[in-house]
Parts: structure tokens; sequence; C-alpha cells
């Protein structure tokens, strides 16, 4: 029987949230966060809007120490993981040697930090480029960087496969929590709101044009014309059951039940997409059939092809109007390798309060069969949820989402106590 | 001629590389070690590498790494910028 | 050694193709050639006018994209990381005479490391786009489409997804300079769990462009030796002083061994181990001690199940800095114990520099044909020992030996120390 890996802490950092209370009220709330650039003039780019994170200050948070030597990303992901390691109430000091690590996803590095670095080195000279861009900038930055911080010595890594990549880093964590470490931390924050990164964001005409923050990212909209770039992301605690359960664990969000990640055929192709396939495989593994899930987190990308063939995949599995879909992104925009985390921490919330967030700025799904839950948040019972995530190019993971307090949890887990009464 | 002051060099090192909490560096630190004021050889290297960009010198590569007190780069620095002036 | 109960459950990874893209040879017969031959391929860069910088040294592959078969349409679009990508996974699936056609594209995956991706692309458009780094905000008006593929690195693993037609898992791991170890490792797990029978994984870099060199030189950790460029990268030498910068590229095709059984594949090596582990410590320093990497070691070895006295050899990370090359040999003698002193150690960096995220999988690659030749590469440059680095690095010419066990090593910044352990592919059946 494979160890269940049981999510412990979330730490969020996201527009309209920094801080899971703060971010979970703003998103059952439909409060939208998607606004017009301020971190550098968007006048002169075809789009003017992004998921910004307002009113966060590294030094409020972070040693002065840390401050000049890493990209925003960096200092965001310290930030949500120290609230995390709070929340699951970990001191990794305390852990044995090796019992903890540090997986997480990137898609862009630390972006702004790097256009810093090539500006001094092509408008002043090689002396200008400073001692930390060998390592502010690089994918790996942050565990390297949380390990360092926090002594994790542990197994850890990075895995990058754009907006699916924040998944993949998550079923890494379990597969580690599977080999017998203890911790892991894992999720993803992504920053790349600079000009360069921006307009390599927009290259592939992807970025809706549309300059009103109500109208602009649209998922499954008949007239949706893109998605609206964010920063921010979240970063998960994983544990297995045993090591939850012997350090008298106060409360566990969910199990990582199901995952699968999959590639699309090659543009042109006439094989099908395998987005389908993938959503199959993770429910399952999780073993629970579509009729059991309760919400789907789509990856609603706002963009026309990409939105059929995600509509067509979740009414294949599910049937038409088969199962709420929801898309709390549109209230933060794109944060690519921390979209994902952030999707699988909102479920656990979800399932948590039995509150299913809405997407605003859509009516309805437009030409789709999908029950879309807009307007207002719904309240009902939210026991196994299902995140997708797709990336750039054709990449596609599925996650399941549990709850804890399901009648169907594994042997071994009934005898445990989840919701912070004592136990022996 | 130039010269480079300690609290000089303390206000380059806070600029690029920030400072430990628990240091106070107004204080009397000429002679404590760059590590335990909380400052590592990257920190040093980027320091090394404004003040040449500053003040026009070359400092050799193993001087610099030699140097572990305020006062010691100090001093090194304004050994350059004497030899520098001739 | 008895039969272990965990080898039935355990499906067992073999590697059964192999392609590279390296300094000194495109293709894994010249790659082997160099290597035994102990001749260097680093030299005074070439692909910019390297005066400005500290370090004017770097291992550059003579490699024209038109060449190799690329399209225009790929040339236009992929980085030159890319490229190399593109033709050692093609190469790897020549060698391997796997017949794609007849297995399920759902059951192959790819895995693809490096660690600063795009490189060369993205610093060619920045200064279009800046000016020459006049403009904080660029110009949108002179941004090439694929941008965002350089932004974000995966698309070397859709255009590696693509050549192959695979449709499993496909990602990319990006460690730093252990991602060629850890991509490989990731791939190795991922037939193991069963979610796919064949992967295609390797990894590449190709970051030899003014801003990296200006950032390792911004901290002192290349070679300065600009005036003998042939003998700068001289891992474990006591004269060393850096590393050299390179690029390159090597990936393989893995397959179950019973996947590779069934169709009469020839195998390479078996990769039977791995292990990673964070020293937590700093962001590019190393403590002398080696304690971490020497637990990656041991973790490898055990699920490798293969003794520390039964390494026949250790390929080091050997990248030729001061910290690096005592931090490692103390990791190995602290997990190999006296066998250290015996076992033969070598660096393919004093031959082909170090090419960051890429040289992990160069190194599984030499390993792989060490074990498949039965000769271990010598390390190039040694000709003044360190009383620090005492142990046998083979120095200068390759040498026979029969090898059952191979352990490779990477370590980089941020801390991460990667083992792996190849096997002989009949190891097994001989015991």
């Amino acid at each position: 029987m494979t160890v269940p890996a049981v999510v412990t802490g979330i730490g969020v950092v996201r527009p309209t949230g920094l801080g899971t209370q703060q971010y979970w009220s703003a998103t059952v709330a439909g409060i939208n966060g998607i606004r017009r650039v301020t971190r550098f003039d968007p006048e002169p780019y075809t789009t003017k809007l992004a998921g910004e994170i307002s009113g966060f200050d590294p030094a409020r948070h972070l040693p002065s120490r840390l401050l000049p030597q890493t990209d925003r990303m960096t200092k965001l992901a310290l930030v949500a993981a120290e609230w995390a390691l709070a929340d699951a109430g970990i001191d990794p000091a305390t852990l044995p040697e090796y019992a903890a690590g540090v997986v997480t996803a990137s898609a862009s590095g630390g972006f702004e930090f790097g256009q810093r670095e090539l500006e001094h080195l092509w408008s002043k000279g090689p002396e200008y480029v400073s001692a930390d861009q060998s390592c502010a900038w690089f994918y790996a930055r942050n565990p390297g960087q949380l390990s360092v911080r926090h002594g994790m010595r542990g197994p850890s890594g990075v895995l990058v496969a754009d907006q699916a990549g924040g998944l993949d880093a998550i079923a890494q964590a379990r597969r580690q929590i599977r080999k017998g470490i203890s911790v892991m931390v894992t999720g993803g924050v992504d920053s790349a709101l600079c000009p360069w990164g921006w307009v390599a964001l927009l290259a592939p005409g992807h970025a809706s044009r549309e300059e009103n923050p109500g109208r602009a990212y649209r998922p499954f909209a008949r007239d949706a014309d893109g998605w609206v770039p964010g920063e921010g992301g979240a970063i998960l605690i994983l544990e297995s059951v045993e090591a939850f359960q012997r350090r008298g664990g106060a409360r566990g969000y969910g199990v990582v039940a199901g995952y699968a990640a999959s590639f699309d055929p090659p543009p042109g192709s006439d094989r099908p997409p395998t987005l389908r396939r993938a959503i199959e495989s993770a429910l399952r593994e999780a073993d629970v059939a579509p009729h059991e899930v309760d919400v789907v987190f789509a990856d609603a990308a706002g963009v026309p092809e990409a939105d059929r063939v995600e509509a067509e995949a979740i009414v294949d599995v599910f049937g038409p109007h088969g199962v709420p879909v929801t898309a709390p992104k549109t209230m933060t925009g794109r944060l690519f390798s921390g979209g994902a985390p952030l999707d699988v921490a909102t479920a656990l919330l979800a399932i948590r309060d039995g509150i299913i967030p809405p997407s605003i700025n859509v009516d309805d799904a437009g030409a789709y069969p999908l029950d879309l839950v807009v307007g207002k948040a719904r309240r009902r019972p939210v026991d196994v949820a299902v995140v997708i995530a797709r990336g750039y190019r054709g990449f596609n993971s599925v996650m399941v989402l549990r709850g804890l307090s399901s009648g169907r949890r594994a042997p071994e887990m009934r005898e445990g106590n989840w919701n912070g009464d004592s136990h022996h | 001629m130039a010269t480079l002051t300690i609290s000089e060099l303390t206000e380059i090192m806070r600029e690029c590389a920030g400072e430990d909490e628990s240091v106070d560096l107004t204080g009397d630190i000429a002679d404590v070690d760059f590590a335990d004021l909380g400052y590592d050889s990257l920190a040093l290297l980027e320091t090394a590498a404004i003040i040449q960009r500053r003040y026009q010198i070359r400092l050799d590569d193993h001087t610099v790494t030699e140097a572990r007190t305020p006062r010691a780069l100090v001093e090194l620095v304004n050994n350059a910028l004497a030899g520098a002036a001739h | 050694m008895p039969h272990q109960s965990g080898d039935a459950e355990r499906r067992r990874v073999v590697i059964t193709g192999i392609g590279v893209v390296a300094p000194g040879g495109i293709g894994r017969k010249r790659f082997w050639d160099l290597l035994v031959s102990g001749r260097t391929a680093t030299r005074r860069i070439s692909h910019f006018d390297p005066t400005p910088f500290r370090s004017q040294i770097a291992a550059e592959c003579d490699f024209d994209p038109a060449e190799h078969n690329l399209t225009p349409r790929e040339i236009r679009r992929c980085d030159r990381m890319a490229q190399f990508a593109i033709v050692c996974a093609r190469e790897a699936l020549a060698d391997s005479a796997i017949d794609l056609g007849r297995i399920d594209p759902a059951r192959v995956g790819v895995c693809v490391g490096t660690a600063v991706g795009a490189t060369v692309s993205l610093e060619q458009e920045y200064v279009v786009v800046s000016d020459s780094g006049a403009h904080w905000q660029v110009d949108q008006g002179y941004a090439v489409p694929h941008l965002y593929d350089y932004l974000v690195p995966s698309s070397v693993a859709a255009e590696v997804a693509w050549q192959v037609g695979a449709e499993g898992p496909a990602a990319v791991v990006s460690t730093g300079c252990t991602s060629g170890i850890d991509a490989v490792a990731h791939a190795v797990e991922l037939i193991r769990e069963g979610a796919v029978d064949v992967m295609v994984a390797g990894a590449s870099d190709a970051p030899i462009s003014p801003i990296t060199v200006a950032c390792f030189d911004a901290i002192k950790a290349t070679s300065p030796r600009n005036d003998d460029p042939e003998h700068a990268s001289r891992p474990f030498d006591r004269t060393r002083d850096g590393f050299v910068l390179g690029e390159g590229a090597a990936m393989f095709v893995l397959e179950s061994a019973a996947h590779a059984e069934r169709r009469g594949a020839s195998r390479y090596a078996e990769i039977a181990g791995f292990g990673s582990r964070c020293n937590a410590y700093h962001m590019t320093g190393l403590r002398p001690d080696g304690r971490e990497m020497a637990e990656a070691i041991r973790v490898a070895l055990a699920e490798a199940r293969v003794n520390p006295d039964e390494v026949d050899y250790v390929n080091a990370h050997g990248s030729g800095t001061r910290q690096n090359d005592r931090h490692e040999t103390a990791a190995f003698k602290r997990s190999l114990g006296e066998h250290a002193y015996r076992v033969p150690v070598s660096s393919i960096k004093s031959m082909i520099g170090h090419s960051l995220g890429a040289i992990g999988s160069l190194e599984i690659a030499a390993c792989a044909l060490a074990i498949d030749n039965g000769v271990v590469p010598p390390t190039a440059n040694l000709h003044e020992s360190d009383p620090e680095c005492d142990l046998d690095y083979v120095p200068l010419v390759a040498r026979e030996k029969q090898l059952d066990a191979v352990l490779t090593v990477g370590s980089g910044f941020g801390g991460f120390q990667s083992a792996m352990v190849l096997v002989h592919p009949d190891r097994r059946g001989r015991r």
C-alpha cells in the first residue's frame, strides 16, 4: 500500500492575498486582483493589465542580508514557505538531518534580477554584473535558498513545465514522501513582471489586450481574448501520514490522492489531445469515479483553442454539466509555476469549508456545456477536487485532492484523528 | 588623494549586501571578522567590485579574499589608491 | 550477492541509446574518442569577443545547426541548447534502434535537464529589444514570437517530445549543475513507477554568452588562465584555478529492462541507484567535509545494492575550483572509506569543460561508454598533485579496466549534491 501524502501547511502569496486567510476570504468573495500594471509603464505594450501583488514589503518579512541578493520571486517564495511551515507547525531545525527536502516548480526564474544585470552588462560593462547574478536568477534558486535558510538537507529539485509544472512538483514531493522522506516543501512561485519578462510573456499573442480589468481574462467565454499575467503562487507542506501522526500534527488539509501527466501531439498532428487521458489516469490512481468528483479547478487559459480542448476533455470525462467547474485564477491572472499550487491550496480550502469559489468576469461557459461557477461562491460539501494545469506547447498535468474526513480514506488513516483532538 | 574610511566601507556593504539584524555596523567593528558581521564571500566579492569601480582601482583576487576584517580591507584599498597616485 | 526481495518489485532501467553533442566532437563516437585520447577541447572563446572578460576560455562545440538536419523553422525557433537536445535525441533514438511506431505514445515520456535554459537567445534578443541595455522599458515591436519559449525552458522538453512523438509525461528538471544527473534520475523514477516504459532523457546547456561569463567572473569561479586555454581546466591539480565554462548535451533512450529485453535491444548499462541531498550551507560555498555528497553517495549505493568497495570507477564532479575538488575528495573518503584510495577517479571536465546543467548527462554518457568499452577516461592536465587531493585521479592517460559498478557525482549552486550508480548490464547475471 503506498504511503498517502498529506498536505499539512499552506502559505500563499498572490494578488489580493498575502497569507492564507486574507487570500481565501478575497477568493470566496470574488475580489478581482487584476488591474493596470504599476511595476513599470504598461502604455507601450499590447497587454496593460496584470495580477500584481501589492503591499508586499520584503524588508518586513526577510533579513536584510537576503534582500539585495535575491529576485522578487525568491523573496515571495521564502515568505510563503515560512508561513506554510508555521501553518504546519514544523520547525525544520528540529527534524532529523535528511528528513526534509524542497521541490518546487519554476517557469521564468528570477527574471527581473536578470534584466537588471543584463542592463548593467550591456550599458556599462562586465565589471558591473553583480556577484549575486550567478545564482539569483536561475530556476533552482528557490529550493536552494529554502534549503539553506531552513537547514533542509533532503532531496530537492525544480521542475519546469510552464503552468503544468506546479502539479509536477507536488507529485515529485509525494514521490519523495513515498520513498521515506518525512517532510517536503513544495509548490511554486513566479514573478516576471518587468518589461523584459513582459514582452516575453506577450510574445505568443495569448495575453488579453483588453484594458478593463472586469473584461480581460474570461476563460470559456465566446469572446475570450486571452489570459492576464500575474505573480505569486503557493508553498505547500507535504508529509507522510506516519510523520504527521508521530509529531501529533494538528491539522491536515487533505491527501494528494491521484496524479497524472501527459503531453499533446505536435501542432498539425491528427492525433487527439491527451488531456482526457491524463484526467482519467489521475482519477484511476485516486480510485475515484467521475461522479464522485465535487469540483474541477480548470486550467482556464482563456485562449479559445485551449479552452475548447479543455472543455471537451472535461465533458468527455464528466459529462455535459457533469461537475462544477471553476477558475479562481480569473481573480489573479495566470501565475505560471505558481498557478497550479495555488489551485491546489484553493481546492483544499474548498474541501475544508465546503465552498467553491467563483470564476469572475464571465457570466457562463459560452458555447461549452460546463457548469461554470460564476457570480457567487457556491456552498456545498466538497470532498474530492480535481486540478487541471496545462503548459504552453502541450504539457498536461492533473491532480486529485481528497479530504481527510472522507469515509473513503485508506485504512491506516482511519486510526488517526485529524482535527486537532488529542490522540494517543 | 582619495581614501576609503571604515564607515564608507560599511556603507557600501550595507548597500550591496544588506546588514545582519544582530550586528551594529556603526559600532567598533573595524577588527571584527567579516564572517562574524554576517558577510560571506559573495558579499565581499560584490563589495570589492563596487570599490574598484567607484575608486577606479584594481584589487588583486587573492588579496581581497585574504582581507578578513574591515580594517584589513580598508588598508588594502588605501594602499592600492596610494600606489595608483604615483 | 543473494537475491533481494525488492528486486522483483522494482523495475530495472537500462540505457539503450546515447546521443551526444560535445566540445571536441559532435556525436557519441567522437565524444568517446576525445575522452579516451586525453585531448582537451578548451580554447579561447570564439563565439563573441572575450577581451573584456576576466576568464576568456570556454569548451565550445563546433556545431552548425544547418549541418545536422534541423529545418529552418527549428533553427529559427530553437535556442542553441534546444538544437543540441534535438540532435542528441535523434542520435540516441537511432542508436537504440527502437521502433517508436510499435509503442503506445502514452508510454513514452521526456525529461530534459538544463541549468540556464535559453541563455544565448535571451541575451541576443535582450540586446535588440533594449537597444543594448539603453532602455528598461524594452521595445515590444522588436520582440520575436519565440521569446516565451526562451523565457520558460520547458520548451526544450516540448521540442524533444515532438521529435519522439512522446505523449507521456514531459518536463524539464532545472537544478543548476546537477540538472544532468537529476533529469536522468527523474526519468528512471517514472519508468520504475510504471507510468511509462520508455523515457528519452538527458540534459543540454549552451551558456557561452557574455552574461554567463560575466557572472562567473564576478565570483571568480572560472579559470583566468587565458594565455594557455588548452590546459586551463585542471581538476585536482595543485595549480587549478577555477572551472572552464562549456556547452553541450547528452540524451539517452531509457527503457525498463523487460521492455529492452523483449525487443532484443543492446544495453550500455543499468541505472541502478540515485541519491540527492543538499548541503543547506550556502548558495555557492562548500564546507570542506563533503558530508552531504557522501550521504547522497551512500543512498545511491544502497539503492543500487553495490557495496562501497565494489565501485570500480568514480566519475567525479571535478570542476577544477579549489573548493570543489577538495570537498569532493573528502566526500569520496567519507563514503568509500579506504577504497577511495584504490578506485580510479577522473574528471572529464578536464577535457570538455563544465557545461553546467548538461555536464551531468555528459558524465553519465561517459560512464555508460566506459562500462561498455571497459576503459576509464583520464583526468587531463593533472601534473602536480595537491596534498588535499591525494586519490588516484587517472592522470593524463586512459586505463583499461573491466567496470561492473560505476559512480558519478555532481555538485551545484544552491547546495545540490547528486550521485548516481550505473552497473554493467550483465552484472546481475554474473553474480
